[in-house]
């Protein structure tokens, strides 16, 4: 059995996507049971996966028992094994928490919503578990085209929002198939293992060096990396309270684990860093990510749209981290991959709670939050404080990797872009705090009559996952020292320093 | 001069790919249109399509079945007197691919146009600035 858990990450949700657009048409009620059925198995596996990592490491699964290279294969190592169980136990939480606000958003497409939802799961766990560049491409395409149909179910402005999405993700996918074509050509194999080992006497090629800047823009366009990151706001606003928790943590955070895979396996650190000197023009493009991510959140007076612009600054956060180009700058953007997924999703399934019961996420919407609901809005001061980097919480540690990343590489312009970052989430967070402590404004003060809203919380089963995920914030946190010993040390190369 | 027109010549499937991607990045930049936008888009990934389909091919060479090969198959497998297969079937999938983006593109255009009436981009800002 946990010798198969590598296929059954991609099979399990694949059949049961299939299985739940079956179920849809007979009775609504089964679509919900499978797919979190479906999703408990993906996460079993991948945890499962992560201990068998941590004992045995690199584990290669040969799809259909095809060697490798001809045959697609699988690669397990540290690092995917932990943005796997990271992915599989997001979706896992997200789609228990989401169960009311669904039902409450669109009662008559269910069926739909969660056949694209396991599909889309499918398509990132995909991307995250191949080791075959071509495959990774097709995987990408089946996590955005479900991603569009996700964001579309919003109605109002969404499908608009979807369709930029749509061009952009085109654009993105097409550039970074593009980079595969050109790497095809020089080396004659798909197989990111093999493409690896004949590379190194073509470091010096024109076409290889094009083909890892197409690469890296098109995965950037996907990221939402600053210049490119216009799709990003509206799609994530615009969807619906379950869609957009499910793809805010995820999609971001899978293709910077892109952009790494491709830095550290693909091409190699040596050519990714030295070869290659383009390491500090690409932080200073993030510095630039974090201060415009920083700045247009501040002008926003939507919470959820806040959040948006917050999530392109956590983006230049990783990209930056990654090119400083020595171990702990890396560690730090690979520690935040994880933890970014856990607090995005935090806040926005704080979000998810608070537009099921106020329908909108609206500043003026949001007085007297703390009276009405305590519970949410505990957890949501978790995730921020994850979010601005207030220990214990794991914000913190890997904020604080980057940091000392910044200083050993001497780029210092990335370092205050961080504090600075930081600094502008806490103004953030602490005027959304500031508007839900106080009640709305009422014609009848003064006269000793008034009463306060009654407690009026989101239902248990949204409750719960939320606090499992606010509680796995500080527990990630404080078991960080471990993470980082016996995953993230693994995860990257040797070469590296 | 005649080095550059050499290289233009000699490289010639490039230079078709990357024109009619641009034609494409154009459509999707400038166009005011959803649905030129989409066709643009479609475009430029038709192009990309054509770069692969391009470097499968050589000249002199036949279609990768043993039986079609120099000497009925019987010879020791030159990959020389083959085109290469490989690009080619990576594109069926790529095709796949670009007809399940356009359907999607095409079904949100339609849900666009349900609720806006028109499918000119700048008729659909200012109604949401009206909003």
């Amino acid at each position: 059995m946990s010798l198969q858990y590598p296929g059954l990450i991609v099979v399990v949700p694949l059949l049961s996507a299939l299985v739940i657009s079956i179920a849809g048409w007979v009775n609504k009620r089964w679509c919900f049971p499978i797919a979190v059925a479906g999703l408990s198995v993906a996460a079993y596996s991948s945890v499962g996966l992560l201990f068998r990592v941590l004992d045995e490491g690199v584990i290669v699964y040969k799809l259909g028992g095809w060697d490798p290279p001809m045959g697609i294969a699988y690669y397990v190592d540290h690092l995917n094994g932990l943005v796997l169980a990271v992915v599989s136990v997001v979706a896992l939480l997200n789609a228990i928490a989401s169960k009311n606000s669904i039902e409450q958003e669109f009662p008559e497409r269910i069926g739909p919503f969660y056949t694209l939802y396991v599909l889309m799961v499918t398509g990132l766990l995909g991307i995250v578990v191949t080791g075959d560049a071509f495959n990774l491409y097709v995987l990408l395409e089946i996590a955005a085209l479900t991603g569009y149909g996700l964001i579309a179910m919003g109605g109002g402005r969404g499908p608009l929002s979807a369709l930029n999405y749509l061009y952009m993700g085109t654009i993105g996918a097409c550039f970074y198939l593009l980079g595969i074509g050109y790497l095809y050509i020089m080396t004659g194999s798909l197989n990111m293992v093999d493409i690896a080992r004949i590379l190194p006497d073509l470091y010096q090629s024109k076409a290889v060096m094009a083909a890892f800047i197409i690469c890296m823009v098109g995965v950037w366009l996907k990221m939402a990396f600053f210049p490119l990151h216009a799709w990003l706001p509206n799609a994530y606003t615009f969807a619906p309270s379950a869609s957009s928790s499910l793809i805010a943590p995820l999609v971001t955070k899978v293709m910077i684990y892109v952009m790494i895979r491709l830095i550290l396996t693909i091409f190699t650190p040596e050519f990714s860093f030295n070869i290659l000197a383009v390491s500090k023009p690409i932080v200073w493009l993030s510095v630039i990510a974090i201060f415009m991510g920083a700045i247009l959140a501040l002008s926003e007076r939507n919470l959820k749209k806040m959040l948006t612009f917050i999530i392109i600054a956590e983006v230049g956060y990783m990209v930056g981290g990654a090119w400083l180009g020595n171990r702990v700058g890396m560690t730090g953007a690979i520690l935040h991959i994880a933890n970014d997924a856990l607090m995005t999703l935090c806040v926005f399934l704080a979000v998810g709670n608070i537009v099921y019961k106020v329908k909108g996420a609206e500043f003026e919407n949001l007085q007297g939050l703390f009276r009405k609901m305590p519970f949410t809005m505990g957890a949501f001061v978790i995730g921020a404080m994850s979010m601005i980097g207030v220990p214990p919480t794991c914000g913190f540690f890997s904020k604080w990797y980057l940091i000392s990343g910044a200083i050993q590489a001497g780029q210092y312009g990335f370092m205050v872009a961080l504090l600075f970052s930081s600094l502008v989430n806490v103004v953030l967070f602490f005027r959304v705090f500031e508007i839900c402590y106080y009640e709305p404004f009422s014609d009848h003060h003064g006269h000793g009559d008034h009463h306060p809203e009654p407690i009026d919380e989101a239902p248990v089963t949204m409750l719960v996952p939320l606090f499992i995920v606010a509680a796995i914030l500080v527990l990630v946190g404080l078991y960080t020292g471990d993470i980082v010993n016996h995953i993230v040390e693994f995860a990257i190369p040797k070469g590296l320093v | 001069m005649g080095d550059i027109i050499q290289t233009i010549v000699a490289k010639y499937n490039f230079w078709i790919y990357i024109t009619l991607m641009m034609i494409g990045l154009y459509a999707m930049i400038a166009k005011n249109n959803l649905v030129k936008k989409i066709v643009g888009m479609n475009i430029f990934q038709t192009a990309i399509i054509l770069f692969y389909v391009s470097i499968g091919a050589k000249r002199g060479a036949t279609i990768p079945i043993l039986e079609h090969g120099h000497g009925g198959g019987h010879n020791v497998v030159h990959a020389i007197d083959y085109a290469n297969p490989l690009p080619h079937v990576l594109m069926l999938t790529a095709i796949v691919v670009a007809v399940a983006t356009l359907g999607v593109a095409l079904a949100l255009a339609i849900r666009v146009y349900d609720r806006y009436s028109t499918l000119e981009e700048d008729e659909i800002l200012s109604q949401i600035r009206e909003e």
